[in-house]
C-alpha cells in the first residue's frame, strides 16, 4: 500500500498538492504514481514565469518504461522548480512527497484548491487502480 | 505461432468473443463523412509479366544522359562492393527489426552509423534515421519548437536559400500545428543571407542551409552566432558530402562559449553512396547536441553491457517514441530506411574520411571548371559572386532556360535545374553541378553542346 500523507491534497491524475506558508503550493507526483512508473530517468519542468491554466500538461516524467504528463492541478505562475532533479531524477522514487517535489505555483484562482481531493478520496481511487 | 493471414473463421471468432458484428463497426468512431467506400484510382492488380514491362518502360524514361544536374540528390559513384554487401541476406531489410535486440547485427550496424555521422557532423548524438532530407528538416523544425523551452513563439526563421522542396514539406507538415515559417531573403550579389531582422523578436530557431539551395556557402558562423545571441536555437540543414571538406556544424560560431556550434543538424543522406534511382528511396539523417538528445525523433541505438557483463547493443530512449506515448510522441516517424542507412555506412566505411574528402574536392573542383568554362560561353554569365560547393548558377541572357535544357537532353547531356518556377526573379536562372563522376571530355561535351544550342546551329 502506498504511502498517502493526510495533510496533502490530490488530484486524479496523481498530483499531490502542498499548502506552503506564503500562499504559495509545491507539487509533485505521489508515492502511487512513482511506483507505478518505476525508476525515473528524466524529469522535464516547466519555466519560472510561465503561467498555466488548471489541467495544462506543464511536466514530463520519464521512467525506464513510460515518459507521462504531470498536469497542473490548480492555475497559477510558476515560481520554483526543483533545479536538483536535473541531476538527481530518481528523487522522484526516493522521497515523492519531499525532496521529489517538482515545482511551486502561486494560485491565480485559490478556489481551485477547494476542488481537489482529500486523501482518503485519493486513497480509495488509487486502491481501486491496483485491482 | 504461423505466420499467415487470419482465415475468415479466426476473423468470426475473434468478433464473437468481443461482442462485436463486423470489422467495419471497430471503425465507427470515424465519422461517416470521412470515410471512403472504394478506391477508383488503385487498380485491381496485374501480373508479373504486366508490371515487369510497365517499370521497363517507367525505367526507360531515365538516365537520359550524363548527368549535371543536382537541386538536392547527386550521382556520386558508388564502388560496387557496397550493394554487394548491403543486399546480402543478413542485412536485406527494409527495417529496424521488431525484437530489435535480437538482431545485435543491425544494431551493431546502426551504431556504427550513428558513430560516423556524429563525427561527421561534429554532433553529440544521431539518430538512426529519417525518411529523407525534407521531412528530416520539417522534424527538426518540431524539435527545435519542443527543445527551444525558452521561446514561446512558435516561429521559426527560414532563408529562401534552403532547397525550395524542403520549404514546401516542412510547410505541409507543420503548418497545423500552429508553427510559423518566416521566409528571410538572400542578397542578390552573393545569394546568401546577408541582413538579418535587427529586432526579430521572440523566435525559436534559425534554418541554415549548408551550402545552400544555389551551391553557396552561407556565413554560418555569423549566423549560428545571431541565432544564439537571440534565443533562437540553429537548426543547420548540410549536403554530408561537403561536411568532409567544411567546418562542420557542431563548431559553427565565433562566440567561444557553450552554446556554440549547431543544435540540430539534418540533411539528405542519398549522396552517401544511394543510387539516384529515380528519386528514391533515400533517406534523411538528424543530430543534436546531447541536451536535446529527448526531443529528438526516431529511433537511437546505444551500446551497453549484458547481465554478464558481454557488450552488446539495444534500442535506447525509446519512452517517448509512439508504441508508448501514443499521440504524445516526438514524432509519428515509426520505421526508417534502414536498407538505405546500411548502404551510406558501408559508404562511409569503405571510403573513410579521406575517400570522402577527395570525392568532395573533386567535385568542387569539376563545377568550378564547368563554372568558368561555361560562363566564358557568349550569352552566359555568372549569377552570384560567392564561393561555392559544387552547385553554381549560370544565367541565359537571351535563350529561354527550359528550352536550352531539352535542347541540351536531345544531345545526352541532363544540364542542370531550371531555377525559372521557384526563382523567377533570378531570370533564365539554371543550377549546374559536376560531381567527381564527369570527366574532363564531360565538361568538354557540355560546353560544346551549349555552344551549339545557344548559337542556333544544333540542326
Amino acid at each position: 500500500m502506498s504511502d498517502i500523507p493526510a495533510n496533502l491534497k490530490y488530484t486524479e491524475s496523481h498530483e499531490w498538492i502542498e499548502q506552503c506558508d506564503d500562499d504559495t503550493v509545491r507539487i509533485g507526483i505521489t508515492d502511487h504514481a512513482q511506483n507505478l512508473l518505476g525508476d525515473m530517468v528524466f524529469i522535464e519542468l516547466p519555466e519560472v514565469g510561465d503561467s498555466l491554466d488548471a489541467g495544462d500538461e506543464c511536466a514530463v516524467v520519464e521512467s525506464v518504461k513510460a515518459a507521462s504528463d504531470v498536469y497542473a492541478p490548480i492555475s497559477g505562475e510558476v515560481v520554483a522548480v526543483n533545479e536538483n532533479l536535473a541531476d538527481n531524477p530518481e528523487l522522484v522514487n526516493k522521497d515523492a512527497y519531499d525532496e521529489g517535489w517538482l515545482f511551486i505555483l502561486k494560485p491565480s484562482q485559490p478556489d481551485e484548491l477547494d476542488e481537489l481531493l482529500d486523501a482518503d478520496t485519493y486513497g480509495a481511487k488509487a486502491a481501486e487502480d491496483d485491482h | 505461432m504461423p505466420f499467415i493471414p487470419h482465415t475468415e473463421d479466426d476473423v468470426r471468432s475473434m468478433l464473437n468473443s468481443i461482442g462485436v458484428d463486423s470489422i467495419d463497426a471497430l471503425f465507427d468512431e470515424i465519422p461517416e463523412e470521412l470515410r471512403i467506400s472504394t478506391l477508383n484510382d488503385v487498380p485491381t492488380g496485374c501480373t508479373e509479366m504486366e508490371i515487369g514491362r510497365l517499370m521497363s518502360e517507367h525505367a526507360d524514361g531515365d538516365r537520359q544522359g550524363r548527368c549535371f544536374l543536382g537541386a538536392g540528390a547527386y550521382e556520386h559513384h558508388v564502388p560496387a562492393a557496397i550493394w554487394e554487401i548491403t543486399t546480402r541476406g543478413e542485412f536485406y531489410s527494409a527495417y529496424t527489426p521488431y525484437q530489435a535486440e535480437a538482431s545485435q547485427g543491425t544494431l551493431q550496424l546502426i551504431y556504427e552509423y550513428q558513430s560516423m555521422m556524429t563525427q561527421l557532423m561534429a554532433m553529440d548524438v544521431s539518430n538512426a534515421s529519417l525518411y529523407d532530407g525534407a521531412s528530416a528538416l520539417a522534424e527538426a523544425i518540431l524539435m527545435a519548437i519542443r527543445a527551444n523551452r525558452k521561446s514561446k513563439s512558435r516561429r521559426v526563421l527560414i532563408p529562401k536559400t534552403v532547397n525550395p522542396v524542403y520549404r514546401q514539406v516542412s510547410d505541409t507538415i507543420i503548418k497545423n500545428q500552429g508553427i510559423t515559417l518566416e521566409e528571410l531573403d538572400f542578397g542578390t550579389a552573393t545569394g546568401t543571407i546577408t541582413t538579418l531582422p535587427d529586432e526579430p523578436g521572440d523566435i525559436a530557431a534559425l534554418v541554415i542551409p549548408m551550402p545552400n539551395f544555389f551551391g553557396s556557402l552561407e556565413d554560418v558562423d555569423t549566423l549560428t552566432d545571431w541565432a544564439h545571441q537571440h534565443g533562437a536555437l540553429v537548426i543547420a540543414s548540410v549536403n554530408p558530402t561537403a561536411m568532409a571538406l567544411l567546418t562542420p556544424p557542431g563548431e559553427w560560431g565565433n562566440d567561444d562559449n557553450a552554446s556554440q556550434g549547431a543544435d540540430i543538424v539534418c540533411g539528405e543522406g542519398q549522396p552517401l553512396g544511394i543510387p539516384l534511382s529515380s528519386g528514391g528511396p533515400y533517406f534523411g539523417f538528424m543530430c543534436c547536441k546531447q541536451q536535446y538528445v529527448r526531443q529528438m525523433p526516431g529511433r537511437i541505438v546505444g551500446r551497453t553491457v549484458d547481465l554478464e557483463g558481454k557488450p552488446g547493443f539495444t534500442l535506447t530512449l525509446q519512452a517517448r517514441e509512439q508504441h508508448i506515448r501514443r499521440s504524445k510522441a516526438t514524432s509519428n516517424i515509426c520505421t526508417n530506411q534502414g536498407l538505405m542507412v546500411t548502404a551510406a555506412t558501408i559508404y562511409m566505411a569503405l571510403l573513410g574520411g579521406e575517400g570522402l574528402q577527395q570525392v568532395a574536392s573533386t567535385s568542387h573542383r569539376q563545377t568550378r571548371q564547368l563554372h568558368e568554362r561555361l560562363t566564358a560561353i557568349d550569352g552566359v554569365s555568372a549569377v552570384f559572386d560567392q564561393t561555392f560547393f559544387h552547385e553554381a548558377v549560370i544565367r541565359f541572357d537571351k535563350a529561354d532556360v527550359d528550352n536550352v535544357l531539352i535542347s541540351l537532353a536531345g544531345q545526352g547531356i541532363l544540364g542542370g535545374y531550371s531555377l525559372k518556377q521557384a526563382y523567377p526573379e533570378l531570370g533564365e536562372a539554371l543550377l549546374i553541378c559536376a560531381t567527381e563522376t564527369r570527366t574532363d571530355a564531360d565538361l568538354d561535351d557540355y560546353v560544346n553542346a551549349l555552344q551549339q544550342v545557344l548559337s542556333g546551329s544544333q540542326h
